[in-house]
């Protein structure tokens, strides 16, 4: 087993082990505190296929974070009032259902992400961070002047989904269903990096010119990247939204797609478990220092820098020594 | 004779007031090394760039296997069978020997790409990854990464990704560059035998090795080719000994 893989057990160990102990400990708020985490870290998953696999940075992926949120907020609360969402030409009802909603929030993630993808990849550099920051403000906007949905305060659900078997609303069950969807996802990401998929789109963000002289397409594998990238960190967003049962436009705010790409500058750009390490420093970070000032900020910034100018693989990189090499 | 594999059609190409080709015709026959020469700044390269697709010319045609590639891009031209190795190296760097040529034997298949299967665990892939790389003589270097390899050893892997390919036509672009006298005798000896399985357009500034190798030679001064013949005939031209080789001693 390489460093590296170790580093990342014991991330993922530590993860499980946190809330199962504030869980016999009964602090149900540390429960959440790692269910923030496992939740952030899978939207960190998702934007490093794009990020990390394919090089694309991405600064609009909170666009897709909210699309999953309100996809979870819309669903529900058409559920929890007993209106039909659409009656003409046919009839949607709402649901509390979570795999339903999770399908519905990765079916319209995806989509987006095709919509602006398609769009956005045309661009390359400093273009691409501006345009697809762009498409996050305007779905921001849109959400903020959509009277339908809450507009501006948003929308509140009373209660949680539901979920098959499991009582979601006790933090425990909850917290076990958003860990497993991000052990899923860390599963799919491995796999996918290795594929001959990951294996074209890694060869794409390094040099374009030769995968397009063995006839592939690199505009098609880096959108075909946005869209997985994009599904995943949708998928996160319902889950978010489940977490705080709350839906606002602040999921689609530009601070939310730098946070999400903070947890993977931290963790380490291209490491699996980056974003995983990234969330959870980010969150520990949050709550002791958020505890000290309302300027913790500050000190995240320092770290950040540091990372940045002294530790270039992240967290992870740090501590596993060098594997990949990125620009 | 067969009809020529490759062929150009007064292919011109000007980039502001400067003028990199000037109405470039020229063929590539089947089982032949056509080797263009030419001082540095003919415009060698960017012949080649319109040949493969990176580049569109202002007029002239392409035609590959008796289809009018012009208008088509880079990748079309690639799955058409038309293999290029590139002058600098044009390589995943962080990748490993085998994945690199590994992405060519995936080009090669063509059709999805596969999302969940592991690349390098793919037999039919794998194969024809080694395959190359034996043939080339970097099967030992297999699991090396790529930014570790030597210039010569990185030109030997751009073949092999060429390879892959079972192209119908190679441009190789100076492939002996950054190879040492023994490194460039071994290529010289490879491509010697290659030319019977696809024809190969050579850019190449290794003199001895275009002499050795060519059937053809053509002579490329300011975006013009000026003299095409054989390695006798080119040697005799007076034009070409102004132009280009310089009146030996």
């Amino acid at each position: 087993m390489s460093r590296e893989n170790l580093i990342n057990a014991a991330l993922l160990l530590g993860l499980a082990m946190v809330p199962l102990y504030a869980w016999a400990m009964d602090e149900p708020f540390t429960i959440t505190l790692a269910t923030r985490v496992a939740i952030l870290a899978l939207a960190g998953v998702g934007l490093n296929i794009a990020l990390g696999l394919g090089g694309l940075v991405s600064l609009g992926h909170a666009a897709f974070f909210g699309v999953g949120g309100y996809a979870m907020g819309i669903l529900a609360s058409h559920a929890q009032s007993y209106t039909p969402l659409m009656e003409v030409p046919f009839l949607i009802e709402g649901t509390k259902s979570m795999p339903v909603i999770w399908i519905t929030a990765l079916a319209a993630s995806a989509l987006a992400a095709l919509l602006i993808g398609v769009l956005s990849l045309r661009t390359s550099g400093v273009y691409f961070i501006m345009i697809t920051l762009a498409f996050g403000q305007m779905f921001y906007f849109f959400a903020i002047s959509w009277p339908a949905y809450g507009g501006e305060d948003g929308l509140s659900i009373y209660i949680r989904n539901d979920f098959p078997g499991l009582n979601t609303l006790d933090p425990i069950q909850f917290f076990g269903i958003c860990f497993g969807l991000l052990l899923l996802a860390l599963w799919l990401n491995a796999r996918l990096a290795r594929s001959p998929f990951g294996l074209a789109l890694n060869a794409a963000r390094q040099n374009a010119q030769r995968v397009e002289t063995v006839g592939l397409s690199p505009f098609r594998l880096r959108l075909a990247a946005f869209v997985i990238s994009g599904a995943i960190t949708g998928l996160a967003g319902a889950l978010f939204a489940d977490l705080n049962r709350f839906v606002s436009p602040t999921m689609f705010s530009w601070q939310m797609s730098g946070e999400i790409m903070v947890f993977i500058i931290l963790g380490g750009v291209g490491r699996l478990y980056g974003p995983v390490a990234g969330a959870a420093l980010f969150i520990t970070l949050e709550h002791f220092l958020g505890g000290l000032s309302e300027f913790w900020h500050i000190y995240l910034g320092a770290l950040l820098l540091g990372v940045v100018l002294f530790a270039r693989g992240g967290v992870i990189g740090l501590l596993a020594g060098r594997k990949v090499a990125h620009d | 004779m067969t009809d020529p594999v490759l062929t150009t059609h007064g292919i011109t190409k000007s980039f502001g007031a400067v003028q990199a080709s000037r109405g470039i015709s020229l063929s590539l026959n089947p089982g032949e090394i056509h080797a263009i020469i030419g001082p540095n700044g003919a415009g060698k390269s960017t012949l080649i760039a319109q040949i493969c697709g990176g580049l569109a010319p202002d007029a002239g045609r392409v035609e590959f296997l008796g289809q009018d590639v012009t208008p088509l891009p880079t990748r079309k031209r690639a799955q058409l069978g038309l293999a290029r190795t590139f002058q600098v190296s044009a390589l995943a760097m962080e990748d490993t020997v085998l994945q690199n040529a590994t992405l060519g034997a995936l080009g090669a298949r063509g059709g999805p790409l596969g999302l969940l299967r592991n690349a390098l665990r793919d037999q039919g892939l794998r194969d024809k990854a080694m395959t190359a790389l034996e043939r080339v003589g970097l099967a030992g270097q297999a699991s090396t990464v790529t930014a570790e390899l030597s210039h010569g050893q990185r030109r030997q892997l751009e073949v092999a990704v060429a390879l892959t390919l079972s192209p119908r036509a190679f441009i190789m672009d100076e492939p002996m560059a950054g190879m040492g006298t023994e490194g460039s005798h071994r290529m010289t000896g490879f491509l010697d035998e290659l030319r019977a399985e696809a024809p190969i357009l050579l850019v190449e500034h290794d003199m001895d090795a275009v002499f050795a190798l060519a059937d053809r030679l053509s002579v490329l001064v300011y975006g013009e080719i000026i003299a095409t013949g054989t390695v006798t005939e080119i040697r005799n031209n007076p034009e070409v000994r102004a132009a280009y080789l310089g009146d030996p001693a």
